[in-house]
Formats: C-alpha cells, sequence, structure tokens
C-alpha cells in the first residue's frame, strides 16, 4: 500500500510546485503584495478589535492584569442591570424620536429643492454645512443654545415671548427631544444630498407625462418620485435605524447620559461598563453588550430585508 | 542574462512584499517599546561626566499641568523641571497634560498611555495596588530620609495589606465651603461672616440667587462621579457614613440609604424646588463648577480645600472673588470633614532607570517642599516668579509640626489672599478628618451621580426609592471580586 502511495504523494507534489509558480507568474503574488496592506490595516484595526471583543466578553479583565476566564457571567451581569433595560428602552424611544423628526424631514426638504428654479446649488451646500461641522464643535454649540437659564439662547428668544425658562438637557422628559433634535440637525444635510441625487434619477419625462394627466404636485411625488425612490428610502431607513441604535456622542457630550440616566442608551452603556469606574475592570460586561447588540442589528437587519424585499425597485 | 517578463514581475513582487513587511516590522518595532530608555541624552543635561559614568541617560514623562494651564504655570513648571535636571543631569523630563478623571484614567490605564509619573486620589490607591497596575516603589521610597515621617493616616492610602508603599501621597486636603466674596457684598452679605450651619447656607443661597438673576446662590457637582462625592461630603458633616465594616469579619456593607444622606437629599431639594436657588445648571463636573465659579455665575458650592491654585490655572479666578471656609459640622458626634488628597504614582510600563527616575522626580517635585527649607523655598520663588499661588490652604501630609514649619519657610513668598482663607485656616485642625469611603470608593460614588441628578431636575424624586435602589447597587459592586 505504502509503495503505491509514494509516487501518486511526489506527483501530488510536482503539481502544487508549478501550482504555486503558476500563481506567482500569473500575477497572483502582485495580487497578494498589493492587498497585503489593505489585509493588515483591515486586520489589525478592523477585524482583531471585533475578535478580542468576543474574547474580552467571557473574560474579567482590566487590561492589564492577567484576565480570567468568566464563561457567560459577563452576560448574565448585565442582563441582571436594571440600567441595561433602561438604556434599551432610551435607545428605542431615541431611535423613535429620530424616525420622526429625522426622516420624513431630509425626504421633504430634498423633493422642495429640487423643485426649485434658482439657487438650488446654495440651498443644497446650506443643507450640507451642519454635516461639515465637526460633530464635537456642533454638541458643544447646541449645549450653549440649550442653556438652562434665562440667558441660554433658546430661552431667552422664548422669552421674548413669555415661555419659559425650560430646562432642555436638565429635565428628564425634554433631554431625549433636545438630543434628537440636535442629532438630526447634524446629519439630514448628508441624507437630503442623498435624496438629491436620486431624484436626479427620475425620468423628467414621467413628470411631463403625469401633468399632461392632470396630476397635482401631491400626485407627482405619490405616483412619480416616492415608487422611484424606493431603493434608496430602504436602505437610508435601515442606515438610520442602525445609526440610532449606535447613539454615542450626542448624549455623552450633551448629558453624560442625565439626567439620572433619562438619556443612557445603549453605547453610553457600554461606554460607563469600560471606562466609569476609574480602575477599569469592566471591559468584560462591556463587550459582551456590544456583542449582543452587535448580534441583534445583524439579526433585525436580515428580518428587516427580507420582510422588506419586495419594496426593492426590481420587483 | 535575460529574465522573462512575468517572472521579472513576480521577482519585483517577493521585493516589495519583503520591501512592505519589513517596513511595517520595522515601523512597529519603533513604536511599541515606548518604555525603552533613550540613548540620546539631552547635551544641556550631561553637565557631569561623573554621573553619566555611573547613570544611564533615561527619559520620563510627568504629568504634572492640566490641559489648558497658563503659559505662566507651563514657565513655573519648566523652572522646576530646570532645577531637577542640574541635579539629576542624566534624567531627561518631558511635560504632558493630565487630568485625573475617573473615565479619562481609565482609558489611559488600559491603553498604556500614561505618563511615567502621574496622580491619583486616595481612593484609587488601593484598589490599583491590588491589581497591580501601578509600579511597587516600596525599596525606593524607603530610602528617603522622611519615610519614616509620614502621617500613617496619609500614607496608608498608598500601601498595600503589607504596608509596602506604591504611591506617595503629596497632598491632603479637606472638603470646604468655597464662597464668591464679590457676589456676597452684592447680595448684601458679610463677606468675613460666611455661614456656619446649613441652615444659614440655605438662607444665603436664596438671598443671592434673589438678589443677584442669573446667579445661583449655591450649586452642586452631579457628573463624572463629582456627584457622590459631594452627597458623601454632606452626609459625613452630618455624621453619617457610605459603608460600615464588621470589626468581627470584615464584611463591607453598603450604607448610602441612611438618614444623614436623606437629610442632605432633602436639604438640596428644598434649595432646588422651595426657594429656588441652584440656578440653572444641575450637571457640573469638577472642571466645570470651577469654570463658572470663578466666571462669577456660583455664590457657594462644596469642594477641595486647595481649589484655589487650578482656578487660577485654568480659569483665571479674580483673587478678590474667593473666598473659604469650613463646611458646616452637624453636633452629631460623628460628623467630620470628609478629606482626601492625591498621591504619585509610577506607569507599570517603565524601566528599571525610569522608576529610580521617577522616584527621584516626586521626591524633587512633590515632597521636598513639604519637608526640607531648600525645596520649599525653591519651589515658592519658582511659583511667585511666575505669579503662580503660593500658600494656599492644605493639611498636613506629615504631621501638623512639620506643616507649620514648611509655612513658615515660605512665609515670604506666600501670595495668595491668606485674610480670605482665615474662616478656612483658622478652624480646619479643629475638626475631625474622616477618610473617604474605602472600598469600591468611585464605584459607590458613580451610582449617587444619578440620585444627585434625580433631585435637582425631578420635583418629584422619591429619595427614599433612589437610595434604596442606589444602595443595592453599591452592595452588589462590594460584593463582586475585582479583577
Amino acid at each position: 500500500m505504502s509503495s503505491r502511495a509514494e509516487p501518486v504523494t511526489a506527483a501530488s507534489g510536482v503539481r502544487k510546485r508549478r501550482g504555486l509558480l503558476t500563481w506567482v507568474s500569473r500575477d497572483g503574488l502582485s495580487t497578494f503584495a498589493f492587498l497585503l496592506p489593505l489585509l493588515l490595516i483591515f486586520g489589525t484595526f478592523s477585524w482583531f478589535p471585533i475578535v478580542r471583543s468576543f474574547v474580552m466578553s467571557v473574560q474579567h479583565t482590566n487590561l492589564v492584569s492577567p484576565p480570567t476566564w468568566v464563561g457567560l457571567d459577563n452576560f448574565a451581569t448585565v442582563l441582571a442591570d436594571p440600567l441595561f433595560g433602561k438604556s434599551i428602552a432610551n435607545t428605542i424611544y431615541f431611535a423613535l424620536l429620530a424616525l420622526i423628526f429625522g426622516y420624513p424631514i431630509p425626504l421633504v426638504l430634498a423633493v422642495i429643492m429640487s423643485e426649485t428654479r434658482r439657487f438650488k446649488g446654495l440651498y443644497s451646500a446650506l443643507a450640507y454645512l451642519p454635516v461639515v461641522v465637526p460633530p464635537v464643535v456642533a454638541v458643544l454649540l447646541w449645549k450653549v443654545f440649550y442653556k438652562g437659564g434665562p440667558n441660554g439662547a433658546f430661552n431667552s428668544i422664548l422669552g421674548n415671548v413669555g415661555i419659559g425658562p425650560i430646562q432642555w438637557l436638565g429635565d428628564a422628559a425634554m433631554a431625549m427631544p433636545a438630543v434628537v433634535v440636535e442629532a438630526t440637525w447634524a446629519a439630514f444635510g448628508g441624507t437630503v444630498i442623498i435624496y438629491l441625487a436620486a431624484l436626479l434619477s427620475v425620468p423628467p419625462e414621467l413628470y411631463d407625462a403625469a401633468e399632461v394627466d392632470g396630476a397635482s404636485i401631491l400626485q407627482k411625488i405619490r405616483y412619480v418620485t416616492l415608487p422611484h425612490m424606493r431603493g434608496i428610502l430602504f436602505i437610508t431607513l435601515i442606515l438610520q435605524l442602525i445609526a440610532t441604535a449606535q447613539i454615542f456622542t450626542e448624549p455623552f457630550l450633551l448629558t453624560e447620559g442625565g439626567p439620572a440616566n433619562a438619556t443612557t442608551t445603549v453605547l453610553l452603556l457600554i461606554y460607563q461598563y469600560a471606562f466609569g469606574s476609574s480602575l477599569g475592570g469592566h471591559f468584560g460586561e462591556a463587550a459582551a453588550i456590544s456583542l449582543m447588540l452587535a448580534a441583534f442589528l445583524g439579526v433585525f437587519t436580515a428580518v428587516y430585508f427580507w420582510l422588506t424585499r419586495s419594496w426593492s425597485t426590481e420587483s | 542574462m535575460t529574465v522573462k517578463p512575468n517572472r521579472a514581475k513576480a521577482l519585483t513582487m517577493v521585493a516589495l512584499a519583503v520591501f512592505a513587511v519589513s517596513a511595517c516590522s520595522s515601523s512597529s518595532a519603533t513604536t511599541a517599546p515606548s518604555t525603552a530608555p533613550t540613548t540620546a541624552a539631552n547635551p544641556t543635561t550631561v553637565a557631569s561626566a561623573a554621573a553619566a559614568d555611573t547613570h544611564k541617560a533615561t527619559t520620563i514623562t510627568v504629568g504634572v499641568l492640566r490641559p489648558g494651564a497658563t503659559q505662566e504655570a507651563v514657565d513655573a513648571l519648566n523652572a522646576q523641571i530646570a532645577q531637577f535636571t542640574a541635579k539629576y543631569p542624566w534624567i531627561t523630563v518631558t511635560s504632558v497634560e493630565y487630568n485625573w478623571t475617573a473615565p479619562t484614567f481609565a482609558a489611559q490605564l488600559a491603553g498604556g498611555t500614561l505618563p511615567t509619573v502621574f496622580n491619583i486620589p486616595y481612593t484609587d490607591g488601593k484598589g490599583l495596588i491590588a491589581q497591580h497596575q501601578i509600579v511597587n516603589i516600596d525599596s525606593r521610597v524607603k530610602k528617603l530620609p522622611y519615610a519614616d515621617k509620614f502621617n500613617a493616616n496619609v500614607l496608608v492610602n498608598g500601601q498595600d495589606d503589607k504596608g509596602a508603599i506604591w504611591a506617595v501621597p503629596y497632598d491632603a486636603y479637606g472638603m470646604s465651603l468655597t464662597y464668591n466674596r464679590t457676589l456676597f457684598k452684592q447680595a448684601g452679605l458679610d463677606p468675613d461672616k460666611p455661614p456656619t450651619t446649613w441652615d444659614e447656607v440655605k438662607a444665603d443661597a436664596k438671598i443671592i440667587a434673589t438678589k443677584i438673576p442669573g446667579v445661583a446662590g449655591y450649586a452642586e457637582m452631579a457628573t463624572q462621579n463629582t456627584g457622590g462625592w459631594q452627597l458623601s461630603t454632606a452626609t459625613y458633616a452630618r455624621g453619617g457614613r457610605m459603608e460600615a465594616v464588621d470589626a468581627k469579619t470584615g464584611a463591607v456593607t453598603a450604607t448610602v440609604n441612611n438618614q444623614q444622606t436623606k437629610d442632605a437629599l432633602t436639604w438640596l431639594k428644598s434649595l432646588r424646588w422651595d426657594d429656588n436657588s441652584m440656578g440653572a445648571t444641575f450637571d457640573y463636573n469638577w472642571g466645570s463648577i470651577n469654570a463658572d465659579f470663578a466666571a462669577g455665575q456660583i455664590g457657594m458650592f462644596t469642594g477641595g480645600s486647595d481649589l484655589y491654585t487650578a482656578m487660577v490655572q485654568n480659569n483665571a479666578l479674580k483673587a478678590d472673588d474667593y473666598g473659604i471656609t469650613t463646611i458646616p459640622l452637624a453636633a452629631d458626634p460623628n460628623a467630620g470633614v470628609l478629606g482626601g488628597g492625591n498621591m504619585a504614582a509610577v506607569n507599570v510600563l517603565t524601566t528599571e532607570d525610569q522608576r529610580d527616575a521617577a522616584v527621584d522626580w516626586i521626591d524633587f517635585y512633590f515632597m521636598n517642599k513639604l519637608i526640607t527649607q531648600d525645596g520649599a523655598v525653591a519651589n515658592a520663588q519658582a511659583l511667585k516668579a511666575n505669579n503662580q499661588p503660593v500658600g494656599v490652604p492644605s493639611l498636613p501630609v506629615f504631621d501638623k509640626a512639620t506643616y507649620d514649619q514648611s509655612q513658615l519657610w515660605i512665609k515670604d513668598y506666600i501670595n495668595v489672599p491668606v485674610a480670605q482663607m482665615t474662616p478656612f485656616t483658622s478652624k480646619i485642625f479643629s475638626q475631625p478628618l474622616v477618610s473617604e469611603p474605602r472600598y469600591n470608593t468611585q464605584d459607590l460614588y458613580a451610582a449617587l451621580d444619578p440620585v444627585v441628578q434625580a433631585v435637582l431636575t425631578d420635583k418629584n424624586a422619591d429619595i427614599n426609592a433612589l437610595l434604596d435602589a442606589a444602595n443595592v447597587k453599591v452592595q452588589k459592586i462590594i460584593d463582586t471580586p475585582a479583577s
């Protein structure tokens, strides 16, 4: 048996050598060389942290002392934390408000801007301007606007008509809507530009035909514009939902999750677990929540795509 | 010799790949071992050939200036660094901005980006030592001539269970009532007679808020663990404690829902909702409350007795505005002033030479001014020459006699408004000083932040329910073993 096996092995070795040389001579190595930096960078900064977070979620670690294996204890700890449920509720509330404020406004603005005949570029630039402002600067600017005393920017304006002063960020009921308004202002410019680009793809003949048929502007939007933008609307909706589930910068800088955890979102809770204690030590719990969030978003996206597959433009 | 085009291309690609890999590995080699001693000494510091023979050139980073420090503060530090390098020519000192806050410290600690020497509050000592997140510098500190002179109650914060020193206490403070003398005058109050009871604080706060629109009569920190810190201060002043330790078993019990804490929150709630004397900002942290106080937006607040330096360096405080007095203590025999302080610690990501140099720096920069006349005078001269505060009230790290002696050494250089600090300095040494909660201190403070925030932002906040929930949370943290 063995005497028959040897030639086969030798032959396969020759084939392997030939295969390698062929691969090298047919640009396989050059492809790999060009791919290598990408692999190294993505591997170091994207994939390694993802794998590391999987490992950390089953460890008790402060990133300095040797970690200890704790199995699923970190998951049990965060699931038993009353703040975990509250942060999910807060995030859903944020997503809901962001959907109400942030989803239709850019669409309406884009439609109006596409209908205007003059200064279209200027309107686009003005709409996009908030996106250009660095997020931290924008948030700190809004913090000044939201200042709770009578000399706060918004309260000064409202004070002229006898309203307020309002505790925009210092009232648990007002804080989350205030955060959403800022976040919507900061992000809507990008969505407007996407919608404007999508609107350009609608064949103008369809509008002409609709006009000949006597369609009003609302009917043109309802029967021509929106059906052609289904694909874009579908994508921006899922992107917005994912973004709202990962909201961090605005509540972190505006309210630090307060008052009394009224704006503590899931991502802020992850941050608090990781860095809330000066001694660290809760990175495992933070990784556990991160994984649960990633899993939820993955499942949610898959279900969303499955449920809404008939909405796609190809159907 | 001719080479086929495909093969030439393949060889070129191999060469490129090898180059890429070697470039990557060499770049990582230059960045990774940040702890390696530098081989090139600063030529200006190599003054002594003998020293160069016996010591390896070493570079350390020191985090003693907060972000945003004035140029004068930078100049003062540079003068001190120059004095240090004259004494230790083989050591190069690089100043980096550093400010201890709970979340940034945790990130720097985990990321390995802390300076060689950094400060930590007393509250973090035990935890960092237990987790070996700072260096055991016991043998180095024991060589210092004053090693056995530390106040034992202060030094214990930087020692492990066996008494080994891991961090060196260099300042101590008692909590105080900081008040704005200018606002007091504007409100018709006598700045030389600050309030001495919590009822008087409440009454004065209401007068200030009523007479000076837009100003908070009294303000409270509530974020980044400072809400819990200040609530503990108010609790101690009324005779309560946040933790109880069983003398026999050593078991620690959370007691944050004690009656004195409830009283403190009820008092705060009344200021906020009955008197409306707390202004409109309820998310203050240590930095922002200092900034608003220096800007004349706050009449009174409780904070450390050593805030004057930070407010001058970072917030352009007008000296005439500053007033400080002791916090009111209840008649309860357990009532006391919450005391804290800072310790110098050494980064674990260091070489043995750097650790030696770090302790030399701690000795020179933090300790000499407390224990030797030359050190005290040199420090005071450098500070005064750059318009930095000299003579800010603090508490003894060693004993009271040593503290008094050091104040005498620098009396000619004192440039802070001493008379305005008399209400504090005349009484603090007769008040009982009580250490901060010893177990999971910062976690305990963090758990109480939302409670303080709720009381300040929700008129119907249920103090009992909030404290009961916080107590459960703190107990759970105490019961969780450290990693």
